[in-house]
């Protein structure tokens, strides 16, 4: 019973312990401060991506049409990163498309990650028939290509803004939901868990109060691996223009209209392009920072 | 090891009968399918025409029945885009995504296995850091960035490469160069990882011990053994590159299968959609049977009862 109480306190909230984690900040290394920062600036462009905008992302003027940016040869100082086929500015056509992609990869992260725990909780609760239909599941969504998947589902759905959301939202659910399903069996055979049940505690508040923090390191991991990939996702299906479509406007939507202009105006694809690079650049290497952080053992 | 085979075997079978169960519940569940599967401007008499014709009058699961019937028979439909069958039009283009998928594999596995493992043998020395950086660049980059800063530079600006196409062999480095960097950086993270684990085994320590040369346990004794989860992921890694293949296609004017998917989702030509889909599910189901099989003789202790305990 001893040994119980103190796996308890020594875990649980472990990784709440903000303070911990500020202390150390001095000592990160440059290149993860030069991530973070980006990261920082392109979350505040997706909050306060209207106040920012010199132009309206869709307002043409068509005598300036695919203006350079500044520091090329015939720059108009007027429009910083230069104006598109219809001379709509380029760099408040980015401000709107970040703003877009981060707010879709956030979101179908997030929701992937919600509907893959909630899976692997009730499959590890349940077992049997339950557990049998989830991990069949799991495995079939593993086994096929989701980005193929999700092109035939555009195909016979439709492509509408619902349908687009929620293919976001699908992806990548299967692999907490398997991380979870394995872990919390796992802690159901715990000290902590059985002392819990044993003390009469309803399964509901031993898996959201106990389990469900002392398993967070591994998922809060998975997020950082999942990021990126749904920023690739989105950007990919909106480049082959089956994601998001005009008016509206994401990085992906971007470089899928610059690509026409490759050889006059270059700059059109190959700026949201590198703000998408940069992006899941900075968001892998500062994940890899957390991930080692949270679980020394993971580094390799 | 037979056994093992059948259920494999029995496995793949029921994967592929989802598929199909898949596409046959979303085509019915979005509505009425000849609607879905006709050009919009059809005339009723057509319509109706077809409806009888694919038995779309009869109940649920007897369209069911006949649905299955017809795809085990390699009828996926007629595409109303040139009126041939789906099936026809697709296998026109399997040779060129093969070339293309094959190619990037083997730049991929070329690339990945050597640096993976020079890496972990020299592991946090200034190559191996290297190798991760690259490794962490080869996955950030999309890979349709990575193929139009190829034709800018290379065709735009040097003029060495066409932009476009798939005439020669000199059409075919970028879109593999753009197909295979990802795939090549995950490979070599995920063979240095390997490396490492079996690298800190014990039996390694006998080898040095018993006075095996470097290049002799690292070959002899670690690589056979860090192979076998590398052979899982690159079956993984199959539907990635299939994937990879639509976006490379499109940024390449290939004509593979991939531009004829993009193609066929933007004008709704669902029969053709719906054959690719069929196709793909196969060959991942092939790919995963093979990685299946060749890991159950790579390695004795795996049997029935252990792939069954997942966890």
């Amino acid at each position: 019973m001893e040994q119980l109480s103190t796996t308890t306190t020594t875990t649980r909230f472990q990784l709440l312990n903000i303070s911990r984690y500020f202390n150390k900040l001095p000592r990160l290394p440059f290149i993860i401060w030069l991530c973070s920062t980006f990261l920082l600036i392109v979350a505040i462009v997706t909050l306060f991506g209207p106040l920012l905008m010199p132009y309206s992302y869709e307002q043409i003027d068509l005598l300036a049409r695919l203006a350079p940016p500044v520091l090329l040869e015939g720059a108009n100082p007027e429009h910083l990163l230069g104006t598109d086929k219809l001379g709509r500015d380029t760099l408040s056509r980015l401000i709107v498309a970040t703003r877009t992609s981060a707010a879709l990869a956030l979101l179908g992260t997030i929701f992937g990650a919600i509907l893959g725990i909630v899976l692997g909780f009730v499959a590890a609760h349940h077992r049997g028939a339950t557990d049998e239909v989830i991990s069949t599941l799991i495995d079939f969504q593993a086994a096929m290509p989701y980005f193929i998947i999700a092109l035939a589902i555009l195909a016979f759905m439709g492509n509408s803004m619902v349908v687009f959301l929620t293919l976001m939202g699908l992806y990548g659910w299967e692999k907490y939901a398997r991380i979870t399903r394995g872990l919390v069996l796992s802690a159901k055979e715990h000290g902590y868990a059985l002392a819990q049940k044993a003390l009469g505690a309803p399964p509901g508040r031993t898996y959201l109060r106990h389990i469900f923090p002392n398993i967070l390191s591994p998922l809060i991991v998975q997020m950082t691996i999942n990021l990126p990939e749904t920023i690739l996702f989105e950007t990919s299906l909106s480049f082959l223009g089956l994601g998001i479509r005009p008016p509206m406007t994401s990085l992906g939507q971007m470089i899928g209209e610059g690509r026409d202009y490759l050889v006059s105006a270059w700059w059109l694809a190959v700026v949201p392009g590198s703000v998408i690079f940069l992006t899941t650049l900075s968001v892998s290497i500062v994940g890899d920072a957390i991930r080692s952080r949270l679980d020394p053992a993971l580094q390799d | 090891m037979f056994r093992f085979s059948i259920i494999k075997i029995l496995r793949a079978i029921i994967t592929m009968w989802l598929v199909m169960t898949f596409v046959f519940v979303v085509l019915r569940a979005t509505g009425d399918p000849v609607e879905q599967l006709l050009p919009d401007d059809a005339e009723p008499a057509v319509l109706d025409f077809y409806r009888k014709q694919w038995g779309l009058d009869q109940p649920l699961h007897i369209q069911y029945i006949r649905y299955l019937q017809a795809l085990s028979q390699g009828d996926f439909g007629i595409s109303f885009k040139n009126n041939l069958p789906a099936l026809e039009l697709i296998v026109e283009r399997i040779p060129k995504t093969a070339i293309l998928g094959g190619a990037a594999t083997l730049l991929g596995l070329l690339f990945g296995i050597p640096l993976g493992i020079i890496a972990a043998v020299r592991k946090n020395t200034w190559f191996d850091r290297l190798v991760m950086s690259f490794a962490v660049f080869g996955f950030s980059m999309p890979n349709f960035f990575l193929g139009i800063l190829l034709i800018i530079l290379f065709s735009l600006n040097l003029r060495w490469l066409p932009s476009s196409g798939s005439d020669t062999i000199w059409h075919l480095i970028m879109p593999v160069i753009t197909l295979g960097t990802a795939f090549g950086a995950s490979i070599a993270r995920y063979t240095r990882s390997s490396m490492i684990d079996v690298l800190n085994k014990p039996y390694m320590l006998t080898a040095a011990s018993k006075g095996a040369a470097r290049q002799r346990r690292t070959y002899l004794h670690a690589l056979p053994n860090a192979a076998l989860p590398l052979v899982t992921i690159i079956g993984l890694k199959m539907g990635e590159i299939l994937g990879g293949a639509v976006v490379t296609e499109t940024v390449f004017a290939w004509p593979g299968l991939g531009r004829l998917l993009v193609v066929s989702v933007a004008t709704r030509d669902l029969a053709v959609v719906q054959c690719i889909l069929m196709l793909i599910a196969l060959t991942m189901v092939m790919a995963n049977l093979a990685v299946d099989i060749i890991y159950g003789c790579l390695d004795p202790r795996i049997n029935v009862r252990s792939s069954k305990s997942r966890n």
